[in-house]
C-alpha cells in the first residue's frame, strides 16, 4: 500500500488534543504521525488551509439492504458517506429480515466489503425480529460484527426485556441504542404535538412519549450498571434528563441530528412529507435546548439518521408518507454552517462529536489519528461556499428538506484505510 | 342598516378585482374580513339561480369541474356537483371504489391523470390533511383546487355556509357570540370557522370536553368552556359539531350517553338559550347524540337552509377561482418554511 502525505493542513485530532498545522503521514493503511517522517511519499497532498482530522463517523444510519433495495443499498449508502466526508457508520438493524443474527450481521459486513467504500459497523437487534419479546442472541451478534444494539424504531417496549437486555450487555461491553417513544403515545402520529399541530388537524406526538422512555431507560441503566445512548434526542426535557442522568454518573450519551437543531415544527405547514420524522421537528424552544445539549456536552454525539425512502412512498399524503430523512450527504456542512459559523461549537469541539465520541459509544478503534491506527482520514475545506443539490447524491433516494439552502464547507478528500475514495484537491 | 365594521355587507367592498381572486380555495386561515365577504357578497346573487324559473348562468360555460372524493359525502358533493352545473360547467365525479385506486394507484398520480383529459377546476374531498395543498404542487398552474374537506384541518365552504346562513339570519356578524359546541379536536368545520368568524369579529366561544378540545386553541383568540349550560344564555348562534367517530381514537370520553348529558341540545337546554339563538350543525347530524329530533326539526333550527345555501356560496366560490387571473401564486400556506 502506498505512502501518503497531506501536507500542511491543520491537523485536529480532539483524542491528542492536537490542532496544529502539519503534516500527516499514511503508510500501509494505518496512521504512521504527524511531522518530518524521514520517508519519501508516493502521494502528496496538498492540504494547504485545509482541516486534516479523524475520519468521521455517522453512527446512525439506516442502509435499507437487505429488503428494501428500492430506498438504498449498502454500495449505495456508503457511496453517499464517502462523498459526504463519512469514513464509517454503524446501520441499524430495521431491514427485512432484521439484522438479529450472526448470519444477517455478517451479510451486512460482507456486502460493505464488497461495495468497497466505507467502513460499516452493524448495529444488532436487541430482541429476535425487532418484536420485543425475547432477546435476540446477542453474543453470536457480537462475533458476527455487531457493535451495539438497538430495536431502532420499534423501541423495547417492556422494562423487564430492556433491563435484561441491558444487564448482558455488560457482559459484552457494549452500549443499546434507544429510539426513545412510548408508542401508546404517538399512535398514528404524524408530527410534534402542539399549536402547530392542533392548527392543521394533524394527530401529534407528544414530547414526553419521547422523554418518559429516555427517562424510564437512563433508571434501568443505573439499575443494570448498563451503558446507554439515546438517539436523536428532539426535546428539551430529553437534554434535560440526559444531563440529569450523567451527573447521577449512569452511563448514558446523547445523540443530535442536524435537522433537529436546524428546523421547527413549523416547517410541516408545507405539508411536505419531507419534514416528516420520528421524532418530529419540534419546537424553536426544543432547537435551543439541543444546542445548549451540544455546547455543555450532554449530547456528545453528532450523527444523521439518514432514513432513505424512494420518492414515491415521500409524495404521498402527508399521514400516509413513512417518517424519515436522509443525511449522509448534508451531515458535514450543515453542522459547519449552523454549530462553526454562529460560534456554538469550535472545531475540535464538533469533530469530536463526528470522531472520537461515536467511536467511543461503539467502542471501534476509529475516530483518532493516533500512530497505528487504521488510516481514516476526512480532509475538509472550511471555507468553501456552495450550494446543496440533491440532484447531485450517491443515495439512492431523495428525501431531504435541504435541497437549495447555501451552505459553507465540505469534505474534499475521504481516506478509509490508506485507500483515496473521494478526492477533490489540486 | 348596515353598519360600517367586518363582516357587514357593504356594496362598495363586494366589487373586487379580478387580479385578487383567489386562485385556490385551500381553507379559511388567513383570508381577510374583505375577501370573506366578497364571497359571502357574491353568494347573495346565486341564491335561487336554477331553481324552479330561475335560468342557469353562463359563468362557468365551457369548464371542466372534477369532484375528486376520498372520502364518503352527501351534500358537499351534491352540492358542489349541482353549483357547478347551475354555473355552466361539466362535471365529473371520482369517487375510489371502482377506480384505480382500488388497483393501487396514488392520489396524486389519479389526480395528474385526470388532470390530463383537461380540467379547470378539482374539489378535493380527502381524509389526509393537507392533500389539497400537495395536489397544487403537482397539478400544471392554470388548474383550480377547491378544499372540500382535508381530514381534522379544512372544510371552507362549510364554514363559508355557516357564516352566509348567520348572515342572512342576524343581518352581520361582527360582534355576535358563537357557540362550537363539541368535537373540536377532530373538527375542520370548527377550524374552518373559528379562522373566518374571528376574522369578521365574532366572538367564539369552543365547549366540549375537555378531551377533545386541544388547549392551543386558545392561542387563535377562542374562548374555552366545558360547561354548555353555562355558555347558553351568551350565544347568539350554537354550531353543533358532529362527533367524530371515524376519525377518533377511542377512548376520549366514557360513553354517547355520557356525552349527551353533559354536551346534547335537547328541550330542557333550549330553554336556557336565548329565545332566538340560531342553531346550525355540519350535518350529518348523530340524531339523538348532538342534538334531538325535536330541536333539530325545531323553530330555531337553520340545518336545512344550510344546505340550501351551500349551493349559493360554492357557485360564488367556484367563481371566484375561475376569475383569477391564469398566473399561479403559491399560497401562504403552501410555501417552505424553514428557520433561517
Amino acid at each position: 500500500m502506498k505512502t501518503i502525505v497531506l501536507r500542511q493542513g491543520r491537523v485536529i485530532d480532539p483524542v491528542q488534543g492536537m490542532d496544529t498545522v502539519t503534516d500527516l503521514w499514511l503508510a500501509e493503511g494505518k496512521i504512521l504521525g504527524v511531522g518530518a517522517q524521514g520517508r519519501s511519499a508516493d502521494i502528496v497532498l496538498d492540504c494547504r488551509g485545509l482541516i486534516v482530522c479523524p475520519g468521521l463517523i455517522d453512527m446512525h444510519v439506516h442502509l435499507r439492504e437487505p429488503g428494501r433495495e428500492e430506498d438504498e443499498t449498502i454500495a449505495t449508502g456508503t457511496a453517499a458517506a464517502i462523498a459526504g466526508g463519512i469514513t464509517s457508520v454503524a446501520c441499524m438493524p430495521n431491514t427485512e429480515p432484521a439484522l438479529d443474527s450472526r448470519s444477517a450481521a455478517e451479510f451486512v459486513v460482507l456486502q460493505a466489503r464488497r461495495a468497497g467504500n466505507c467502513n460499516v459497523f452493524p448495529v444488532g437487534a436487541v430482541t429476535k425480529n425487532r418484536e420485543g419479546k425475547e432477546l435476540a442472541e446477542l453474543g453470536g451478534l457480537v462475533e458476527g460484527g455487531a457493535v451495539a444494539f438497538s430495536d431502532d424504531g420499534a423501541p423495547v417496549s417492556s422494562a423487564e426485556i430492556m433491563r435484561r437486555a441491558l444487564e448482558y450487555c455488560r457482559m459484552l461491553d457494549k452500549a443499546v441504542l434507544v429510539h426513545a417513544e412510548v408508542l401508546e403515545l404517538t399512535q398514528g402520529g404524524v408530527m410534534n404535538e402542539g399549536a402547530v399541530s392542533v392548527q392543521l388537524g394533524l394527530r401529534g406526538m407528544p414530547a414526553v412519549a419521547e422523554e418518559i422512555m429516555i427517562f424510564r431507560d437512563i433508571l434501568l441503566a443505573e439499575l443494570t450498571g448498563g451503558r446507554i445512548h439515546i438517539l436523536h434526542v428532539s426535546t428539551a426535557g430529553g437534554v434535560e434528563l440526559i444531563r440529569y442522568g450523567q451527573r447521577r454518573g449512569v452511563q448514558v450519551t446523547g445523540e443530535a441530528c442536524p435537522h433537529h437543531f436546524l428546523l421547527t415544527d413549523e416547517a410541516m405547514r408545507s405539508f411536505d412529507g419531507n419534514y416528516k420524522m420520528s421524532p418530529p421537528l419540534r419546537t424553536a424552544r426544543d432547537v435551543a435546548a439541543i444546542i445548549e445539549g451540544l455546547k455543555d456536552g450532554t449530547l456528545s454525539v453528532l450523527a444523521t439518521d439518514h432514513a432513505p425512502h424512494a420518492p414515491e412512498k415521500k409524495e404521498r399524503e402527508i399521514d400516509q408518507a413513512p417518517n424519515g430523512i436522509i443525511g449522509l450527504e448534508t451531515f458535514l456542512p450543515l453542522c459547519i454552517t449552523y454549530l462553526i459559523e454562529p460560534g456554538h461549537l469550535s472545531w475540535p469541539q464538533m469533530l469530536a462529536k463526528m470522531t472520537l465520541n461515536p467511536a467511543r459509544v461503539l467502542g471501534i478503534d476509529r475516530g483518532t489519528l493516533l500512530p497505528g491506527r487504521p488510516a481514516d482520514v476526512t480532509v475538509i475545506d472550511p471555507q468553501l461556499r456552495w450550494t446543496i443539490d440533491k440532484r447531485e447524491f450517491k443515495s439512492k433516494s431523495r428525501n431531504t428538506p435541504f435541497d437549495g439552502w447555501p451552505v459553507v464547507g465540505r469534505a474534499v478528500a475521504t481516506i478509509v484505510g490508506g485507500d483515496i475514495k473521494m478526492c477533490h484537491l489540486a | 342598516m348596515t353598519p360600517d365594521i367586518p363582516g357587514c355587507a357593504s356594496p362598495e367592498r363586494s366589487m373586487a378585482d379580478a387580479s385578487d381572486s383567489l386562485h385556490h380555495l385551500l381553507g379559511l386561515e388567513g383570508l381577510s374580513a374583505a375577501v370573506l365577504t366578497r364571497l359571502l357578497d357574491r353568494a347573495e346573487q346565486y341564491l335561487g339561480v336554477g331553481v324552479g324559473d330561475v335560468p342557469k348562468r353562463t359563468e362557468l360555460q365551457g369548464k371542466v369541474v372534477v369532484n375528486l372524493f376520498y372520502e364518503p359525502s352527501t351534500r358537499t358533493r351534491m352540492s358542489f356537483a349541482l353549483a357547478a352545473r347551475r354555473l355552466g360547467a361539466d362535471v365529473l365525479d371520482f369517487s375510489p371504489a371502482g377506480s384505480s385506486t382500488a388497483k393501487g394507484e396514488s392520489f396524486i398520480d389519479t389526480a395528474k391523470n385526470i388532470e390530463a383529459m383537461g380540467v379547470d377546476v378539482m374539489v378535493v374531498r380527502h381524509s389526509s390533511p393537507g392533500a389539497p395543498h400537495i395536489l397544487t404542487r403537482h397539478l400544471r398552474p392554470h388548474v383550480h383546487v377547491i378544499n372540500a374537506g382535508d381530514g381534522a384541518h379544512e372544510h371552507p365552504t362549510q364554514a363559508l355556509l355557516d357564516l352566509f346562513t348567520i348572515r342572512r339570519r342576524r343581518g352581520c356578524i361582527a360582534g355576535l357570540t358563537v357557540g362550537l359546541i363539541g368535537d373540536i379536536a377532530h373538527s375542520r368545520v370548527a377550524r374552518s370557522n373559528i379562522h373566518a368568524l374571528k376574522a369578521l369579529g365574532a366572538h367564539v366561544i369552543v365547549c366540549g370536553p375537555t378531551t377533545l378540545i386541544p388547549p392551543q386553541v386558545a392561542e387563535w383568540g377562542v374562548e374555552i368552556a366545558h360547561n354548555l349550560d353555562a355558555i347558553l344564555p351568551r350565544c347568539d348562534v350554537l354550531n353543533l359539531l358532529r362527533i367524530q367517530f371515524e376519525r377518533q381514537r377511542g377512548g376520549l370520553f366514557p360513553s354517547i350517553r355520557e356525552y349527551r348529558l353533559l354536551f346534547g341540545m335537547d328541550g330542557a337546554r333550549m330553554r336556557k338559550a336565548k329565545p332566538d339563538v340560531l342553531l346550525l350543525a355540519p350535518g350529518p347530524i348523530n340524531r339523538g347524540v348532538e342534538i334531538t329530533p325535536e330541536v333539530a326539526d325545531g323553530p330555531n333550527s337553520a340545518i336545512l337552509d344550510q344546505v340550501t345555501y351551500g349551493l349559493a356560496v360554492r357557485m360564488a366560490v367556484l367563481v371566484e377561482v375561475c376569475r383569477s387571473a391564469t398566473a399561479c401564486s403559491v399560497p401562504d400556506s403552501v410555501k417552505t418554511t424553514h428557520q433561517r
